[in-house]
């Protein structure tokens, strides 16, 4: 890990919609299948409109323009980002983590990208790769702080890039 | 094929199992003849916030027994069906696949021909089945996860003249309800709340009014009633029961407005086609609210069209739909063979732009 390496946790605050959207869209490139993305925080914190804007990027760099509806009732919502396989998923109906297995879940860690809504309903499923993103109100209507965080060294290395330039924005 | 089709529907796309079978004679109103919903057998199921029903391995030891009674209900042998209908798409995988492997196995054994529907389908051509209308009609589908507007011009014409960018109606009252304290489903609790509340205390937003077009936006309504509770909690330590009247009355008053505005768009746009006997027909959960059934019935009266409502229980998963949406395919000249497969994603209009705003915001980037 080189001395510039942006240190996890890493916090920062998104004034508003667009601010969140971008922070998605600048992550973006740097994801892949593989990648879990733990969207934590209470209702109306702003995890589906983050995972929204990240879809959407990846779909529109694809040439695709899709809706990305809320997965809370159908649980999982899957996109085809050109090669890309990304799974949309809110676990807040599960109410137990083998509901996780039947829903294909775990393959999906492995082989898409994953965004998951409500991360406490995996219990002892959360793979030790994931990179948790913890969203929660800020001091205004519109701001939300977002607090990036993972137990796995390599995030830190990967995601320094492009959250230096966010500190700099 | 003769005047006479009785169809088998299976449908397993969602949370519910079902079966049920429906016979249409040519010039004559369909009947079903049997429907059966096993699991969450709650008309309520609409509103989502139930446990789901995910394994597939439940929906195939359901399906076998809804399908023997559906038949048993109906007084029909298999053998008197003329082709099996079954739910391709678009849902929960494991659930599809076991409905459509269940009536591959039926197919195969008993020679009959095999109809894959797109579970949308099924709900938008519901009011063909109940009402009897004639192509084309309007169409305000609000199920569970969905809600959009669809132009249907026949049996697998659908046109979508917008829909949500975010949350639909019936998860923003179950989250209303989850902020506030209620219980779930949240549809007709966060309703009886509002029976006592002042809908003009708290100045809630009407979402993308200000936006052309029949898109809808919920999320931030849900936001709004959030932020207003912990204002009041800041204010006083807590919420009173009034406030939480008054708080349902002010979401439920927004959503109201929303849906109403939205419909007399999308009607316009309909009426712009002279349809020979104009009809706007909402399905769903939404159309079991009082308060936004009235407005949408008042707005679709403004352009003189027939209000058209089915009952909730055809507008929740069921399998009577999914029949006679295989009698229209199949009267169209539709079947499909053992390749049938099992699509989760399948939107039932592919050709109209899917959405304003956040995709071309995506573009710009």
């Amino acid at each position: 890990m080189s001395a510039n390496t942006v240190p996890l946790p890493f916090s920062c605050t998104l004034r508003s919609e667009e601010e969140t959207a971008k922070l998605a869209q600048r992550l973006a490139p740097a994801l892949g299948a593989g990648d879990v993305l733990l969207l934590q925080g209470p209702i109306g914190a702003g995890k589906t409109h983050f995972a929204r804007s990240l879809i959407q990027f990846l779909m529109a760099r694809d040439g695709h323009v899709e809706d990305v509806p809320s997965p809370t009732f159908t649980l999982v919502q899957t996109y085809d980002a050109g090669a890309l396989e990304i799974w949309h998923s809110d676990l807040y109906r599960l109410t137990h983590p083998d509901e996780v297995t039947e829903l294909g879940l775990e393959d999906a860690f492995e082989t898409a990208l994953c965004l998951i809504e409500w991360p406490d309903r995996l219990g002892e499923l959360v793979p030790e790769t994931a990179l948790t993103l913890t969203f929660s109100q800020g001091d205004t209507d519109d701001a939300r702080q977002l607090t990036l965080s993972a137990t796995d060294p390599r995030w830190a290395d990967r995601l320094t890039p492009l959250l230096a330039e966010a500190s700099y924005d | 094929m003769g005047d006479t089709l009785t169809i088998l529907g299976l449908e397993s796309s969602c949370d519910d199992t079902a079966a049920a079978v429906v016979r249409h004679c040519v010039g004559e109103s369909p009947a079903i003849l049997s429907s059966v919903v096993a699991g969450q057998n709650d008309l309520h199921a609409a509103y989502g916030g139930v446990v789901p029903e995910i394994a597939a391995r439940a929906h195939a030891e359901k399906m076998d027994v809804c399908v023997e009674q559906a038949l048993r209900d109906a007084d029909v042998a298999l053998g008197d069906v003329d082709a099996i209908a079954v739910t391709a798409g678009p849902g929960l995988i494991g659930g599809v696949l076991s409905g459509v492997m269940c009536a591959k196995g039926l197919a195969a054994g008993s020679g009959l021909p095999l109809i894959g529907v797109n579970h949308l389908a099924g709900h938008a051509l519901t009011p063909r089945l109940t009402d009897g209308l004639t192509f084309p009609y309007l169409m305000l589908l609000v199920s569970g996860g969905h809600c959009q507007f669809l132009l249907v011009s026949s049996a697998d014409e659908f046109t979508r003249l917008g829909g949500t960018i975010d949350d639909a109606p019936g998860e923003a009252f179950d989250k209303t309800a989850r902020i506030l304290g209620l219980a779930q489903p949240g549809g007709p609790i966060v309703e009886r709340e509002a029976l006592n509340g002042d809908e003009k205390r708290f100045r809630l937003p009407r979402p993308l009014l200000d936006r052309a077009g029949c898109d809808m936006s919920f999320s931030g309504l849900k936001t709004a009633v959030l932020r207003a509770r912990d204002a009041l909690v800041a204010e006083k330590g807590g919420i009173t029961v009034q406030d939480r009247a008054d708080l349902c009355a002010g979401f439920q008053g927004s959503v109201r407005d929303v849906l109403a505005e939205k419909s007399r768009r999308a009607l316009r746009e309909y009426m712009a086609l002279n349809p020979a006997s104009p009809a706007f027909a909402v399905a769903g959960g939404v159309a079991a609210n009082q308060a936004i059934r009235g407005a949408l019935e008042t707005v679709s009266a403004e352009f003189g069209a027939q209000f058209v409502a089915p009952p909730l229980a055809l507008c929740t998963d069921n399998a009577a739909m999914i029949a006679w949406a295989g009698i229209e395919r199949y009267r169209a000249g539709h079947a499909d063979d053992m390749s049938l497969s099992a699509r989760p994603r399948w939107p039932l209009d592919t050709s109209s732009p899917s959405m304003l705003g956040s995709g071309k915001k995506g573009a710009k980037a």
